[in-house]
């Protein structure tokens, strides 16, 4: 292609048109032991004003997925194929100037553990500031209201006092809240919180999933929010989508989900709720067996060494085929076993639920 | 922070005593006499009874101990050189030189000679460190790695020698070390004691390699790095004001006892480049069994020490917020 070309023709790319929409994502890690892949194939869409819930067990590839979204992985080890539209940017292929311009201005992230994920070395109001200045400039005088401004709009009392503290001064509930305030200091189009409520208390963990709603509700921001636990799933998002292994094994909308789960990992997480009434989990252990190795994952569905209708389904076709997620859009999921079992298996309880979805 | 300095001040001077005391008993402890010395080699009995009043050694040790006490609280008054003002050091038994004099006279060559190597070792060795753990497994890194194993073996008195030998004698690239006041030329001050500075550059730089490397491995994998990075920041502001800040402890650790035992081991140093410095003025105190002069310069490396080990505790808590200085 000339330079004539470029100038005149500006190669423009179109997004698949949601505003975020994954396409085939797969992350794989170069490790001492070998390839682990951590994320195979995953495609998903979110719309402005959504939350959309990932859910799955410890090492299911969550985290790895929502790091993928703002290019946080050491380049040198890891290997992402497939894309990230955000609108019409693709962020897989982005340079590292776009991605520094997203990072915290129209992607923001909240990390699971605000004790370790805030630093230790600079006051809460500075670290909420320097992400306002670093992104829409401003004095710093502007930053420091600004940052208390934010620290008010999540609930921390006394914020013009305490926009002066180290994180060490703030109880647990308390840095959460800092920590996002600091995401949504910019007013991101999309927040992701990997597991935001897991390292807290159980009574502030209710209190921080009501702000973040309400928050939601404010900006209409899209939300990600990865949890372990399917009733913060029906309590806060849209959609839900299902992971297992890296991959997505079923999708769809909460009440779908939730009132007709048709993949067998999806029942073994429902049936270790004990009541979708309480919105505070008890942590997921539900299935028999342990995750699968991502060195080598099982041949087939990835599933299937845990999975009691292995029989119902077709060993044959169990172990050697790999049952992909359909339909295309919709409530779907990937299991070979055929619709009318789905719905025959389900486990009975799950349908005296559905007035909480 | 006024608490802890006071508590600190207190332990210093209490270490400070002790060590001074100790000192003073093991100079007589030892059989060499000064009077002897001061006498000449032909000496009738009176005479050595003179000299020995003369440089006060014919009180009791505890009361000489008290009295040079006094002498640096108080002042003193010396029969026949007058009064000595306080802090007084008292008088050379060689040369009969008042020592704080001396001192102060040797300690810019010295202090000179320390701080310029510090400067050089701080920035190469946290620089390469930095840089070996940004480029981990690179060859760079690899590099570094190696120059910091060769380092840390090598002696002061070994290379310095070579360097000496090679760089000074036989290619006759540098002048032979000097010291020229940093008043009086600043370049020459800097050329006079650019080898010394190198050669323990060289020596102490690995250290700081290998702890930097390390420490910031571990840093630049914090949470709160990672989210420094997603917050947008570029990767330079990350690195420096996030990841390094941590590395920084314990710099800050070794540093402290670099400084101390640089200034407390001048002797080899000095020795080594034919540098007249405090380490020089100790070593000759030693042998000429100069008790004033010996007193002076032992308290000097001692306080050298116990002053750093303050400052690095005060700097942790500049540092790391969460240490608390009590
Ligand atoms: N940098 C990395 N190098 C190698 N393997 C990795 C890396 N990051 C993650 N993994 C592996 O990828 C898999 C998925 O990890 P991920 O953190 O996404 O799980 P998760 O679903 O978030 O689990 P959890 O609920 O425990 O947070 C795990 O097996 C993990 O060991
Ligand atoms: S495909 Fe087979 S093994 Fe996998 S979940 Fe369905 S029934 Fe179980
Ligand atoms: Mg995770």
């Amino acid at each position: 292609m000339t330079t004539a070309t470029w100038t005149t023709e500006p190669p423009v790319r179109r997004g698949p048109g949601s505003f975020l929409a994954v396409r085939d994502l797969t992350v794989e890690f170069t490790t001492e032991d070998g390839v682990v892949r951590a994320v195979d194939g995953l495609s998903f869409d979110l719309e402005k004003g959504t939350t959309l819930g990932i859910v799955g067990e410890s090492g299911s590839g969550k985290s790895v997925t929502s790091l993928s979204i703002l290019g946080l992985h050491d380049p040198s080890t890891t290997t992402i194929t497939g894309e990230i539209w955000l609108e019409d940017q693709e962020l897989v292929s982005a340079d590292r100037a776009v991605m520094e311009r997203l990072r915290g201005n129209r992607v923001a992230m909240v990390f699971q553990d605000p004790l370790t994920a805030l630093s230790p070395y600079h006051t809460v109001g500075r670290q909420i500031a320097e992400t306002y200045r670093r992104h829409k400039g401003g004095s710093k005088r502007e930053a420091r209201e600004r940052a208390i401004e934010m620290l008010k709009r999540v609930g921390i009392p006394q914020p013009h006092l305490r926009v002066d503290d180290y994180p060490h001064h703030f109880s647990g509930g308390m840095r959460q809240r800092a920590m996002i305030a600091m995401a949504l200091v910019c007013d991101p189009d999309l927040l992701i919180a990997d597991e935001p409520t897991t390292a807290l208390d159980v009574t502030v963990q209710a209190q921080i999933l009501d702000l973040l709603k309400e928050l939601q509700q404010q900006t209409g921001m899209a939300v990600i929010l990865i949890t372990h636990d399917l009733g913060v799933v029906a309590n806060t998002a849209s959609e839900v989508l299902v992971m297992y292994a890296g991959r997505a094994v079923e999708r769809g909308t909460v009440r779908e989900v939730l009132r007709e789960p048709r993949h067998p990992y999806t029942w073994g997480l429902l049936g270790s709720m004990p009541s979708l009434r309480s919105p505070v989990d008890v942590p997921l252990r539900p299935v028999r067996g342990t995750p699968p190795s991502l060195l080598a994952p099982p041949p087939g569905c990835p599933f299937h060494p845990r999975c009691d209708y292995v029989d119902v389904a077709g060993r044959e076709l169990c172990t050697r085929e790999r049952p992909v997620l359909t339909p295309e859009t919709g409530h779907a999921d990937a299991c070979h076993l055929a619709p009318e079992d789905k719905r025959r298996l389900a486990p009975e309880r799950r349908t005296d639920r559905k007035e909480r979805a | 922070m006024l608490a802890f300095l006071t508590r600190r001040t207190i332990g210093a001077v209490i270490t400070l005593l002790i060590i001074a005391a100790a000192t003073f008993f093991l100079f007589f402890a030892v059989p060499a006499d000064p009077a002897r010395l001061a006498c000449g080699k032909v000496c009738p009995p009176e005479l050595l009874e003179q000299a020995r009043r003369n440089l006060g050694l014919d009180a009791p040790v505890w009361e000489q101990f008290v009295a040079w006490l006094a002498g640096l609280v108080v002042g003193r008054d010396y029969e026949g050189l007058g009064h000595c003002p306080a802090p007084c050091l008292g008088y050379s038994f060689v040369n009969r030189e008042p020592v704080l004099e001396t001192i102060l006279d040797r300690l810019p060559l010295t202090l000179s000679l320390t701080f310029g190597a510090a400067v050089f070792f701080l920035l190469f060795g946290v620089g390469a460190g930095v840089v070996a753990a940004l480029r981990r497994g690179r060859p760079l890194d690899k590099i570094a790695s190696v120059a910091s194993l060769i380092g840390a073996s090598v002696q002061i008195y070994f290379v310095g020698t070579l360097a000496m030998y090679f760089l000074v004698y036989q290619w006759q690239i540098l002048d032979r070390p000097q010291y020229i006041p940093l008043t009086e030329d600043p370049i020459g001050w800097a050329y006079g004691l650019l080898l010394p500075w190198l050669v323990l550059s060289l020596i102490f730089t690995a250290n700081y390699t290998r702890i930097t490397r390390s420490t910031m491995v571990e840093q630049l994998s914090e949470d709160f790095v990672r989210t420094a990075t997603a917050k947008g920041l570029p990767r330079r502001t990350v690195v420096t004001r996030f990841a390094l800040r941590g590395t920084l402890i314990p710099v800050v650790t070794i540093f402290g006892v670099d400084l101390g035992s640089l200034i407390g081991g001048a002797i080899i140093t000095e020795t080594t480049f034919g540098l007249q410095g405090i380490g020089r003025l100790a070593l000759r105190a030693v042998t000429d069994s100069d008790l004033p002069m010996l007193m002076a310069t032992v308290l000097l490396a001692a306080a050298a020490i116990v002053v750093f080990s303050i400052i690095v505790d005060i700097l942790y808590a500049v540092i790391d917020p969460r240490v608390r200085l009590s």
